[in-house]
Formats: C-alpha cells, sequence, structure tokens
C-alpha cells in the first residue's frame, strides 16, 4: 500500500536538506511533540487494530474447526447445517485465485497500455477526460457492477464463449458444456473492469515521474517513441506496476457482490473457465451469512481468515518483488 | 504552484457540489418516501377492527425473507390503524432472526422452519417462565418455473423433478418428461437446473418434498444448504427467476410471487387426476392437509407431501412467528399481541392471497388465534 504513494509524493530532492534543518530545529517545541505523539499513535493504533482482528478472526475459527468432520482445507462442500458439519475451503480457494488471476492477465495489460497512453501519447486536451472517466470506474458501487454483470454481461457473453469453445475448446481450459455463463471467465472479466481505474490510475502516476532526462537521451540516442516507452519508461516503472498490480490484485480477492450476483457457484472444481465450478471465499460469505446459525458464522469467519492470510501472503510477495528491483529502477535512487 | 492552488481550490469547489448533492438527493429521498407512505395509507382503508390495545413504541423483528412482503403489506395495514406503534421488520434470513430472537434482540422472529431442540433450549432463557413458540401464519406454493422456447405447458412429477435437479436428466426431450407432455413440442435442448447458491428455506422446503415423494431418486438428507452436485445456482429467489427467465432451457424453483413477467411454472402430477397448477388455493388445499405436531402451545406443523387430492399442491412452505408463550418482555407484549392477533384474523389473512401467499387453513388458525389471546 505505501509503495505508490512514496512514489507520487516524494519530495523534489532539492529541498530535503532545508526541510532536515527546519525539522531538527523545532524537535523540542511543543507542537512538534504533540504531532509526533499523534502520528505516532496512529501508527500503533493500525497494529493494534490489525493484531485485534487477527485474534478475533483466529477465535471465532477455532471454534468451528475444531467441530469440522472433513478436513477444513480439503473439503469440496460447505455445510455448516448438518450434523456434523461438514465444510472446508478447497473449492473458494481455487475459484478466489483463480477469478483473480483472470482478472489480472486482462486488466494489467489494459491498465498499463490506458496509462502509458495518457502520459505519451494523448493530445493534451484528451488526457483530463479520460482520467475523468476512469475514476468514474472507480465510483460505481460493486452491487452496481453485480447488477448490470448478471443482467447486460451475463447474456452477452453466450456468443464468446462458443467462440472460445469452438476453436480454443480442446485446450480443456476453454470447453463449455453450454450452460449459462456465470462462470470463472464472466467474473474475471466483470472483476477487470472494476480494478482497472486503480491499476491505471497509479500507473499513470509512476509513468509521469519518469526523469525528463532519461527519455531525452534515449531520443538523442535515436529511439523512436516506443524505444524510448520501452528502453526509459518501462523499466523506471516496473516496480511501480507491480505494486499498483497488487493494489488491484486485493481488491479482486476481497470483491464481494458483485461476485455473488455474477457467478452460479458450485462445490466442485472444474478445469474448464467457462463451467460452473468454484466460488469465492468473499462470494460466500456474503451468500450463507442471512440463514448462517452461530456455529455457521464461525465456519464463515474460518473462511475469511483464510482470505486474511492469502491476501498477506500476496501482499509479501508484492514487496518481495518491489524489493528486489529496487536497485534496478530509477524510482527510488 | 500556481496550478497547484488552482486544483486545490477546484478539488474544495468539486467536494461542496459533491456533498451538496448528496444533501439534496438525501432530502429528496427522505420526500419521496414521506410521499408513498403518505399515499398508501390513504389508498388502504384503515382496517376498521384492528385493535391496537394502546400499543406504543417500537416494535423489533427480523427473520425469514420469504414472508417479508407478507410483513409490509401487514404493516402498512396496521400501522394506518394503530399509528402509536412502528413494526421494524428485516427479513434478514431465518437463521438471523432466530439467532436474534434467542439472544432477546427482537419481539418475534420469522422462520421457515419450526425452532430446533437446542433453540428452544436457547429461548428459555429469554422467555422467563416459557419458551419460545411456533405459530404457522404465512403458507407459500413454491413455484417451479421454466423456460423453453416453444413450450407453454409443463407438467412433471416428483421423481422426473428430483432426476432433473440431480443431473440425472439432462435434456429437454427425455422420455420421461415426453411420457409427461404428449403434446407438448420439446427440443433437443440441454436443461439447465438453477438452484439457491444461499442457504434458504426455500431450498430446505424444496428438498424435503423431493425427499418426502421420490427418496431413490433424491438420496440426499436435505436441509437449508443444497447438497446434489452439478446445475447452476443464483443468489436469492429473485437471482433464480431472473436466470430463468434469460436462459433458454433453464428451470429453477421460487416463491410463488416471483413468477411474474411471463414467467411459465411447471404444473405437477401428483398422481390426482388432474395435473395440478402452482396457485395460492391449491397451497392453501395442501397446508389443510398438515398436521399440528408442535406440543404445548407450538403449533408447528408437519406437511403432507405425498397427498394425491384432487387439486392440492403440495410443494409448499409454512413461515412460521416464533413468539414466546410465556415471559414475553412487558414493554412489547402488548404491540407484539396486538399486531399478529390483526395477522391471524381474517382481514390479515385475505391479504396474503392478494400478494401470492397461501392464507393458513381456517382450523388451524383458529388454533393459532386462541394461543395469541393467551400469550403473556
Amino acid at each position: 500500500m505505501g509503495t505508490p504513494t512514496q512514489i507520487t509524493d516524494a519530495p523534489p530532492p532539492a529541498s530535503q536538506p532545508a526541510v532536515d534543518k527546519r525539522a531538527a530545529r523545532g524537535a523540542t517545541r511543543p507542537g512538534d511533540r504533540i504531532f509526533l505523539g499523534l502520528s505516532r499513535g496512529s501508527g500503533i493504533l493500525l497494529l493494534v487494530v490489525m493484531a485485534a482482528i487477527a485474534v478475533f478472526l483466529t477465535y471465532r475459527a477455532s471454534l468451528a474447526i475444531s467441530k469440522d468432520q472433513g478436513n477444513f482445507l480439503t473439503t469440496f462442500q460447505w455445510d455448516t447445517n448438518l450434523v456434523p458439519p461438514n465444510f472446508g475451503i478447497a473449492v473458494l480457494a481455487f475459484g478466489t485465485v483463480v477469478s483473480s488471476i483472470v482478472a489480472m492477465v486482462i486488466a494489467v495489460p489494459v491498465a498499463v497500455a490506458i496509462a502509458l497512453f495518457l502520459t505519451h501519447y494523448a493530445p493534451r486536451r484528451l488526457r483530463g477526460p479520460i482520467a475523468y472517466v476512469i475514476d468514474l470506474l472507480a465510483a460505481v458501487p460493486s452491487i452496481v457492477y453485480g447488477l448490470w454483470g448478471a443482467l447486460v454481461l451475463v447474456p452477452q457473453m453466450t456468443g464468446l464463449f462458443s467462440w472460445l469453445n469452438d476453436y480454443f475448446g480442446w485446450t480443456g481450459v476453454f470447453s463449455w458444456e453450454g450452460g449459462a455463463p456465470r462462470s470463472m471467465l464472466t467474473v474475471g472479466i466483470l472483476l477487470a473492469i472494476m480494478i482497472l481505474p486503480i491499476i491505471t490510475n497509479v500507473s499513470r502516476e509512476v509513468f509521469r515521474q519518469v526523469p525528463q532526462m532519461h527519455e531525452e537521451a534515449a531520443l538523442a540516442l535515436g529511439a523512436t517513441r516506443w524505444e524510448v516507452i520501452r528502453m526509459a519508461v518501462i523499466p523506471f516503472g516496473r516496480s511501480g506496476v507491480i505494486s499498483a498490480s497488487m493494489l488491484g490484485l486485493g481488491r479482486a480477492l476481497g470483491e464481494t457482490m458483485a461476485v455473488a450476483t455474477v457467478l452460479s457457484p458450485t462445490f466442485d472444481i472444474q478445469a474448464s473457465l467457462l463451467d460452473p465450478g468454484g466460488g469465492t471465499f468473499a462470494q460466500n460469505i456474503a451468500s450463507k451469512f442471512g440463514e448462517a446459525t452461530e456455529f455457521g458464522r464461525d465456519a464463515l469467519i474460518a473462511s475469511g481468515l483464510v482470505l486474511f492470510v492469502i491476501t498477506l501472503l500476496v501482499n509479501g510477495a508484492a514487496r518481495a518483488i518491489i524489493a528486489r528491483r529496487k536497485e534496478y529502477s530509477g524510482a527510488n535512487a | 504552484m500556481k496550478l497547484q492552488r488552482m486544483n486545490r481550490r477546484a478539488l474544495a469547489l468539486g467536494a461542496l457540489a459533491v456533498s451538496g448533492a448528496l444533501a439534496l438527493t438525501a432530502c429528496g429521498s427522505d420526500d419521496t418516501g414521506g410521499a408513498s407512505n403518505g399515499g398508501g395509507s390513504s389508498n388502504a382503508a384503515a382496517p376498521s377492527n384492528v385493535k391496537c390495545d394502546d400499543a406504543k413504541g417500537q416494535l423489533l423483528a427480523d427473520g425469514s425473507s420469504a414472508q417479508k412482503n407478507a410483513i409490509d403489506a401487514w404493516v402498512k395495514q396496521f400501522t394506518a390503524a394503530c399509528q402509536g406503534l412502528q413494526i421494524n421488520y428485516k427479513g434478514g434470513g431465518s437463521g438471523a432472526g432466530v439467532t436474534a430472537f434467542t439472544q432477546g434482540q427482537v419481539a418475534f422472529a420469522g422462520s421457515d422452519s419450526a425452532l430446533k431442540p437446542d433453540e428452544v433450549t436457547a429461548s428459555k432463557k429469554v422467555c422467563t417462565g416459557g419458551q419460545g413458540i411456533d405459530l404457522p401464519m404465512v403458507g407459500g406454493p413454491i413455484a417451479v418455473g421454466f423456460n423453453v422456447d416453444g413450450v407453454d405447458n409443463l407438467v412433471l412429477d416428483a421423481p422426473t423433478l428430483a432426476k432433473i435437479f440431480n443431473g440425472k436428466i439432462t435434456n429437454w426431450n427425455d422420455p420421461a418428461i415426453k411420457k409427461l407432455n404428449p403434446d407438448a413440442k420439446l427440443p433437443d435442448l440441454k436443461i439447465q437446473a438453477f438452484h439457491r447458491s444461499d442457504d434458504s428455506g426455500t431450498t430446505d422446503n424444496f428438498t424435503k418434498y423431493l425427499i418426502a415423494t421420490s427418496k431413490s431418486d433424491w438420496p440426499y438428507d436435505g436441509g437449508k444448504t443444497w447438497q446434489a452436485k452439478g446445475g447452476q445456482s443464483a443468489s436469492g429467489s429473485s437471482g433464480v427467476a431472473q436466470q430463468v427467465k434469460q436462459t433458454n432451457g433453464a428451470i429453477g424453483y421460487f416463491e410463488l410471487s416471483y413468477a411474474k413477467d411471463g414467467l411459465k411454472t411447471v404444473d405437477l402430477d401428483t398422481g390426482a387426476a388432474q395435473p395440478v397448477k402452482a396457485t395460492v388455493e391449491n397451497a392453501t388445499k395442501a397446508i389443510s392437509e398438515a398436521k399440528v405436531v408442535g406440543t404445548g402451545k407450538d403449533l408447528s406443523l408437519q406437511l403432507n407431501y405425498g397427498t394425491k387430492a384432487e387439486g392440492a399442491y403440495p410443494m409448499v412452505l409454512v413461515t412460521y412467528e416464533i413468539v414466546c408463550d410465556k415471559g414475553n418482555k412487558s414493554d412489547t407484549l402488548p404491540g407484539t399481541k396486538a399486531f399478529l392477533r390483526y395477522i391471524a384474523s381474517e382481514d390479515g389473512q385475505k391479504i396474503l392471497s392478494e400478494n401470492d401467499y397461501a392464507p393458513i387453513p381456517a382450523d388451524i388458525i383458529s388454533q393459532v388465534r386462541t394461543t395469541i389471546e393467551g400469550l403473556s
């Protein structure tokens, strides 16, 4: 989360020493001490809140998992009303990961292309309006995406699905039995639209930071505009684009109402992206919460804990990638 | 720098405009809400025989979404007569309703199924000296909607229905379907059976019917969670109805009130001389064959799913109101009693059939009325 803001808000290097001097001189004044206390308090508060969430999730989850008849990690069923209850997250983990990957595969290239267009190709007059429209996409509530998806997108997908089945059905990934097109692929496309604005906006900010000197140097060496982008802009912005993608991935992993409205969840796993198979954590929680008993809620919380862990892992991986690339990138120089 | 400052000012202006617009829309929705309420109460002549019993304040309730529309219709009529009482029924689901009831958060709960023994035990903590009881109040036929081009009437029996939803019959031109519909032009088309993706009392009652009538074709335990493998799913009755409507070859189950806008429903071959249509009257006829199995003041019902009576549609669900027989909170008791008395009255039950629900048959509802008078 912190990386993109670092990039966008990084103060120009020239003013750095002046700021430092002023800060050093004022360290003993009461205003500074109050501000220090407030900001330190906010930092600690964040940690306390995270710890409280983790403790709450773990406690309630342990209540449910201890009574689970099946294996919590491998069972292909979610029935907490049975005696004894039988539930597992295998299908949910599969669906959550697959739908998010589909969304990323579609959204990241498009978002990067939009960002490059806005920073390097678009006429100045067009930049404002296009950026504005992208921001609008981010402002649409997810349930509205869900309704649009269920009522408009799903019926329109039939053509694409049968085309994919005709030409790529042999791969197994794109085979289709002719059911209503409410599968992982449809959800992935919808999620891609939903995470597009966040990836685009952050990438655009990153590409805008590319030092003019780098680009001019490349041009002076006789590079075409595409070569400038390939040699100067993309290497510079890579770690920023990765963290932008991770922000988008975080949203895709946790998306609830849109998925619950569009997906046809089933408790089995299909190789095909076009046939109904799998659900997602957030969708399952939203669907089952209303009729859940006390125990059922604990079980749902246990699944929420797994999502929490997956999201942590994804963020950790993103940070690791960025840290490794830092030395090659100009962004943090 | 200058540019930045200008941007900031523009931002502030924008924020102002947005918040202003929000405030305006907020007022707007308030206004329309008030207007529609006012219109509603003036249209509906206040029923003269609603007894308010000086009930005042606010009555909180939660539970089954299946009876939400019925409760809404009742609340509108009731509060038109008893303006001192506000009734707030959240249709958060039966599970949420029962939990809220056993935690003492609501005056009564709505539920698609009767209280289980452990829930009765839990209710004793809230009902001082008494326990939670089930009062059957709303019946609802579960319709099976279908969407097959060129087919307007479809007859199915329980075993065929079970095989379709269990993935054993996968094409509309299957001999089993043809046999029941000799005159229909059944296409060579894949059947897409839709079930509920969320836990639901509708699923519970639909599968209860399949278990009771064709156990060999429906080898599952039943319950609110859909247990068969395969098929398609959608969230909520409205979600299933919507998908059936827009998918050729689809079939799905939902409460009758969702069978609107040209959605066609299956006629059930129950073994009676004529296939039975999913209507409110036919559902009431089937409920009248139910037995009261609750003990004491509890009036939970056992439905006769296997009925072959002429014109009885046995695929029904009955939803209950759950209250304490003794030990209701003194501040909500008058309101609860007055409201329940109204909805169990002839006027109250009459409203049901106008809203695609089935009224509870006369002999059972009279027991309900007696029980309500005895609440304390």
